[in-house]
């Protein structure tokens, strides 16, 4: 049997579990005391964090201990923590959640992430849609003020932090962490060219870290419990339990927190299995930036890095997308490029210019006015792309279609000879 | 809200919560506050941004105009053409998709008996097709003003609308 | 320094610069378009891709730094295979009409799409169709044609201080323009033209005019102000078809001012002289040159008696050697009164000697740390100079000013007194600065007072490591011109600062070398008017700045004669001989600018009808008057007599006799840019620009 709910959503079955009482009912800001109170060092907290081996959470699994190390705490000047809330990516919504109904230990976690970077403000990027999770979060900030648990020379400590949200407006690009720097500054989102890095040139062109909500959150337990506890969680080189969005055809689809390494098979049944009994298809394991996998390697994989990766394809933000046997690859697919032309910044030339490439012909085939050559089409712009972009948008647009090409090629060439669907064939 | 006064529109109530949100950034990085007031004035002016309060904005912001209709034009919350009284956004992606949301949109414009884009008869509701709005796991869903209303059927899709004034 | 190894070649460089910059420097070329060497890099275009030796993938050149050992291969099968899929990806929504687009011949695109595209694209979907906006009479939109470089927003952004142009939506319906429609105002705006690779932004006035390669370009310098920005103009069949910038790092770097790109229209202009005219019992006919000149030298001689009756007015876009025959033919025949500070009211400060030049090279002013600007618009009369003063402020030099109201700055002025008595303001911040560094304040200044922010404008000077005092057209202007030279002078002297009188035309420096010495009193001339009157290249009643009196002393006077490029009714009404003259580009000569650059240029294109270089109609007069020394052949041989005189700049010393006590505020006297001379007068599409509207005495 696995466990459900060991870190980041502990809290979440409460009643009222959005407010500080309840919070610290469960032994809620005891570390950032602890911390404020000298008994934990920077260091230490880098330390106990690399031990964790926590992975950010984002997206892209980078080691948090190793990012938070790269901040000098003692460059004099103005620095940022930011939280990465925008959650756009197509079958991700776990970061909702923990805003929602366990944002206190969002904003500790925050805290002690400012204190380990030298930060003494901090943001919370957080989607523009998501109006009760910024509700929650923004009046979470509030309480916490009033507790004295922000502000300034917090709990006589000499430490000041404070923290704001800032929202965005639809733009699935500010979930790029440069472009939601300069989405906080006002402008559109455009990726920055890297370097120069964040952590030495970020928020207002000063040193900033920027993480993901599920890993600040999960700060706080990482240093009540011990890295230790955390990493053992998990499996080597991946640490904790994680938030996986079950979404598609599922008889109960929700956010399941497991550990990480959990078989794929637990977590589909933990999710009721595929729904009204069907048989399934294929897997998108890490939300719609992530290659689809057929039935057969997802049943085989674990959910973590590793495997997943074996597998084919990766575990991104952990968004699990289902599909039963009925699914339309083509149908599918043509949506997500639809997604990545939409959602293409514009500013560098083989995504604003390949993405819509690829959605017309896509579309084009499902339309069943494919020809022949399509297919080599796809194959040749998504290779195109790879690798010669500004961010990760680009290239996440381009796995898609090669991967549903990869496993799927069939039915594209079934359209394209038919002019229809496998399912219309009789 | 056709008392606004669309020529001088950060004023009282509006000029406050414009200056609430200033107080979030630097002194000098008003330029910060464009998306959060650019909301308001939307809001204010009942869903849709105009040249005239985009400008207001800018001045306001200590912004050039295109740096303003830049983000206005980059964000798709935002609206350039007058909407319904509730934009009624409709998720479309991956996981609605899978989970009936081609069908739920066109139960939606029947119903309304207006196209995507339009704005039905009576000024009440505007449907907007929308990207992923991050509540996948209880897809299909849409977002009408502030509020998600998640695993939807055509019989929950005629309540909510029915209850909105 | 470090060693990179590009294409097997070792190139020394200096750590941390683009891989771009230092293959060019090695004479690789690595295609590029969003790369400006003057912009910030955008890296958005990725037609840069190079091989790096360790990177996983093709990296942009123009966005990474170098370091030592670096191994880089810009022709491998990586590299290439990434440069022709951007490639592709640029042509597949650019529309292919190079046979219509003005741009063809000098696409940076089409140069490219040569060397890296396919010739046949997989891409059979249909394309991108942008609308255009009109955005004023200088710039041509053809959006459709974009490739989204975002130079030119970046230009607007970081060079003209004016975000004009923007990128809205995004995605591949992210479109460049201004988003309403509206004119791009900026006083340097025509260089997004030069910026933009392909054909979206091109020249309007030159729009299907000719096709790039059957012009031929000709080096020389614009004529309109002190910075002699380093130009091509481009001929076909030896008319001129347009202007663009000549790069010099030492005076225009690759820019150039709209006034200098747009006004060779003017050449063309309806109202161009093209004959001798000389008016008999109130009718003007056509003459041939002999006829006309024979007739200019009989009426004249009956003056010559006493030459103290004329007076020679002229042009301070004139050249050297025009200037220094009208000088030499004027003192053969007795005349002293030769003026051309039409701009100045007061003279009494040339007692004490002329120097208007700037203190320091150009480039220099981007070094310094203070400055202020005294009766002065520079943006507009001298755009370039204020480009420079713009990256100084950028690199957190205090700009102050000393001005009427109601100027529009485009770079952040630290403290500013908006006055119409510069005088006063400028005594206020003397006394203050004087009080600072702890100097008995002169008697002069006794009833003087000052406030806080003279005392912080002073402040600001004497701490400044490099401060400059500036002083503009405005200043010139002014009734109490010496006064202000006075105390200005002093300023600087109390502050540790550098004082500059800036010239505002493109020869005023070369004129006053040579005309320092002639009495002048024009502002007597105007007021009590002269029996005869000599114009050359101007049109007084619109070039002095008493226009008013002006006009008034040239219907006046007996005899008018003009040396004159353009016909008006108002000529008509009060001279009396018109002779044609060549300008700009069907001249030769020698301009010196701001910063004491003898700039030669060649004659290239064919004068309008009959006109002819003034300095041959002098040398022709010398010789009909029998003078001696007047048997030039070329302008070179008048510049070598000129260059013999070693003539050169004394630093005035202005004596303190300064008396405050009747001051009066002189009403704002700004010169509009697109008025300070004939030509630009007469080229329309600036005209048609906001900074002409109100304007021009011609609209
Ligand atoms: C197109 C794109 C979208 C992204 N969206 C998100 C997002 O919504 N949320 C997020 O946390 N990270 C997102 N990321 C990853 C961030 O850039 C960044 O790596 C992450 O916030 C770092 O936090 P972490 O180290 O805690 O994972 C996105 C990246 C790309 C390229
Ligand atoms: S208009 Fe020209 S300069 Fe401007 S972004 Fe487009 S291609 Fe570049
Ligand atoms: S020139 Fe390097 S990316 Fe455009």
């Amino acid at each position: 049997m696995v466990e459900l709910n060991l870190c980041c959503y502990r809290n979440n079955h409460l009643d009222k579990s959005w407010d500080i009482d309840t919070y610290i009912s469960q032994g809620g800001y005891q570390v950032w005391k602890q911390v404020l109170s000298g008994e934990l060092t920077p260091q230490e907290i880098i330390d106990e964090v690399k031990v964790s081996n926590l992975r950010g959470r984002g997206g892209a699994g980078f080691p948090t201990g190793l990012k938070w190390s790269f901040m000098n705490r003692h460059s004099p000047g103005q620095k940022y923590i930011v939280c990465n809330s925008d959650e756009s990516e197509p079958g991700t919504c776990k970061d909702r959640d923990i805003m929602r109904y366990n944002p206190h230990q969002l904003i500790e976690g925050m805290a002690i992430a400012g204190y380990v970077i030298g930060a003494s403000v901090g943001y919370n990027y957080i989607r523009g849609e998501f109006w009760e999770p910024y509700d929650r979060f923004t009046r979470a900030i509030m309480q916490a003020r009033e507790a004295g648990m922000l502000g300034n020379n917090i709990l006589g400590s000499g430490w000041d932090f404070d923290l704001n949200t800032h929202q965005g407006a639809g733009a699935y690009i500010c979930g790029e962490e440069t472009a939601l720097l300069e989405s906080i500054e006002g402008k559109k989102g455009q990726p920055r060219f890297k370097p120069p890095f964040p952590a030495s040139y970020g928020l207002y062109g000063k040193p900033t870290t920027i993480n993901n909500t599920e890993t600040l959150a999960s700060i706080p337990m990482i240093l009540a419990k011990g890295g230790d506890w955390f990493a053992k969680l998990g499996v080597p080189g991946a640490g904790g339990t994680k938030l996986f969005s079950m979404s598609g055809h599922l008889e109960k689809p929700a956010n399941y927190e497991i550990p990480m390494g959990t078989p794929f098979k637990d977590l589909l049944s933990l999710a009721g299995g595929v729904w009204k009994g069907r048989e399934l298809k294929a897997v998108i394991p890490g939300g719609s930036s992530t290659a689809v996998l057929p039935a057969d390697k997802a049943l085989a994989m674990n959910m973590d890095y590793d495997s997943i990766a074996k597998a084919g394809s990766f575990l991104g933000a952990g968004s699990v997308i289902v599909m039963d046997d009925q699914t339309d690859m083509v149908k599918s697919l043509e949506r997500l490029t639809w997604f990545y032309y939409d959602e293409s910044c514009g500013q560098c030339t083989p995504c604003r210019e390949g993405t819509g490439w690829m959605y017309r012909v896509v579309k084009r085939i499902r339309q069943g006015k494919g020809r022949p050559e399509d297919i080599e089409t796809l194959k040749d712009v998504s290779g195109k792309i790879t690798g010669r972009v500004i961010c990760g948008l680009g290239d996440a647009a381009a796995i898609p279609v090669a991967s549903f090409l990869q496993h799927f090629e069939h039915e594209f060439r079934h359209y394209i000879d038919h002019g229809c669907s496998i399912f219309d064939r009789a | 809200m056709s008392s606004v006064d669309t020529l001088n529109i950060i004023q009282g109530d509006v000029k406050k919560r414009i200056d609430r949100w200033l107080a979030r950034y630097p002194v000098d990085q008003k330029q910060s506050a464009v998306i959060p007031s650019l909301r308001i004035v939307q809001e204010v002016n009942g869903g849709h941004l105009t040249k005239e309060i985009m400008d207001q904005v800018a001045q306001y912001l200590e912004m050039t105009p295109i740096s303003v209709y830049e983000v206005a034009t980059f964000y798709s919350n935002f609206e350039h053409q007058p909407v319904g009284r509730h934009k009624i956004c409709l998720c479309t992606n991956i996981s609605c998709m899978l989970r009936g949301s081609d069908e739920l949109l066109d139960y939606l414009k029947t119903k309304l008996d207006v196209d995507v884009g339009q704005v039905t008869e009576d000024g009440k509701f505007s449907i907007k097709k929308v990207e992923c709005l991050g509540a996948c796991v209880n897809a299909p869903m849409m977002q009408i003003d502030k509020t998600f209303y998640e695993n939807l059927t055509e019989q929950r899709l005629d309540e909510i609308l029915d209850s909105l004034e | 320094m470090v060693k990179v190894e590009i294409n097997g070649q070792v190139v020394e460089a200096r750590e941390g610069d683009m891989l771009i910059d230092v293959a060019d420097s090695a004479s690789i070329s690595i295609p590029r378009f969003c790369y400006h060497k003057k912009l910030s890099i955008a890296a958005n275009c990725r037609m840069c891709l190079v091989d790096v030796e360790g990177a996983w993938k093709a990296v942009p050149a123009c966005a990474t730094p170098v370091t030592d050992g670096m191994k880089v291969n810009t022709r491998s099968p990586k590299a290439i295979a990434a440069q022709k899929a951007v490639m592709e990806f640029l042509l597949i929504n650019h529309p292919l009409d190079c046979p219509i687009c003005d741009q063809g011949g000098e696409c940076e695109l089409q140069d490219v799409a040569m060397d890296y595209g396919d010739d046949v694209s997989q891409y059979s979907e249909a394309k991108r169709i942008v609308g255009d906006r009109n955005v004023g009479s200088l710039i041509q939109t053809d959006m459709t044609r974009c490739i989204h470089c975002t130079r030119c927003v970046r230009f607007g952004q970081e060079i003209a201080g004016l975000k004009e142009l923007g990128a809205t939506g995004r995605s591949e319906w992210m479109e460049i323009g201004t988003y309403i429609e509206k004119s791009i105002d900026s006083e340097l705006s025509g260089n997004m033209i030069d910026l933009c690779p392909v054909g979206a932004l091109t020249n309007k006035p030159f729009r299907y005019k000719a096709r790039s390669w059957e012009l031929k370009a000709h080096p020389t310098v614009a004529p309109h102000d002190s910075i002699g920005s380093n130009i091509f103009v481009h001929t076909r069949n030896g008319e001129v078809m347009r202007v663009v910038p000549r790069e010099n790092e030492a005076i225009n770097e690759t820019w150039i001012a709209d006034r200098d790109r747009f006004s060779c229209e003017a050449l063309h202009s309806a109202d161009r002289l093209t004959q001798p005219k000389v008016k008999a019992e109130g009718h003007w006919s056509s003459m041939d040159w002999s006829l006309a000149l024979q007739v200019t030298v009989e009426k004249l001689k009956p003056y010559l008696a006493n030459p103290e009756q004329i007076a020679i007015l002229l042009s301070p876009n004139s050249t050297l050697e025009e200037v220094y025959l009208v000088k030499k033919l004027a003192n053969a025949l007795g005349i002293n009164n030769i003026e051309h500070r039409l701009r100045q009211q007061d003279f009494s400060a040339d007692q004490y000697g002329i120097n208007q030049t700037l203190a320091m090279r150009l480039a220099d002013v981007e070094a310094l740390d203070s400055v202020l600007v005294i009766g002065g618009h520079l943006r507009k009369d001298l755009p370039l100079l204020n480009n420079r003063l713009r990256k100084a402020q950028l690199n957190g030099c205090e700009v102050n000013v000393v001005n009427p109201s109601g100027l529009d700055y485009n770079l952040g002025i630290e403290h500013q007194v908006d006055t119409l008595s510069l005088v006063s303001e400028l005594a206020s911040i003397l006394k203050a600065a004087n009080e600072l560094v702890d100097q008995d304040n002169q008697v002069e200044l006794a009833a003087v007072t000052f406030n806080a922010t003279h005392t912080a404008i002073a402040n600001s000077l004497i701490k400044g490591k490099k401060s400059a005092l500036m002083l503009g057209l405005i200043a010139q202007a002014d009734v109490h011109y010496s006064k202000i030279l006075q105390l200005a002078s002093q300023l600087a002297q109390t502050t540790g600062s550098s004082f500059s009188d800036l010239p505002a035309f493109s020869n005023t420096v070369g004129a006053n070398l040579i005309l320092a010495s002639n009495s002048a009193d024009l502002t007597n001339w105007l007021a009590n008017g002269k029996k005869v009157f000599i114009n050359v290249g101007i049109e007084p009643e619109f070039d002095c700045l008493l226009a008013d009196q002006a006009l008034r002393a040239m219907q006046q006077a007996e005899l008018v004669i003009n040396l004159t490029a353009f016909d008006s009714v108002s000529q008509q009404n009060y001279a009396d001989i018109m002779l044609p003259i060549a300008i700009f580009a069907e001249n030769a000569g020698t301009l010196v600018n701001i910063q004491q650059d003898w700039q030669s240029f060649k004659l290239f294109a064919s004068a309008k009808g009959e006109a002819k270089p003034a300095w041959k109609v002098l040398r022709v007069l010398g010789n009909m008057f029998d003078l001696e020394g007047f048997d030039y052949t070329n302008t070179a041989e008048v510049l070598a007599e000129i260059k013999a005189l070693n003539l050169s700049i004394k630093q005035p010393d202005y004596q303190c006799n300064l008396d405050l006590s009747v001051i009066t505020p002189t009403p704002s006297s700004l010169v509009p840019c697109y008025s300070v001379d004939g030509m630009v007068r007469r080229s329309p599409a600036l005209q048609a620009t906001p900074d002409a509207q109100l304007t021009n005495p011609l609209n």
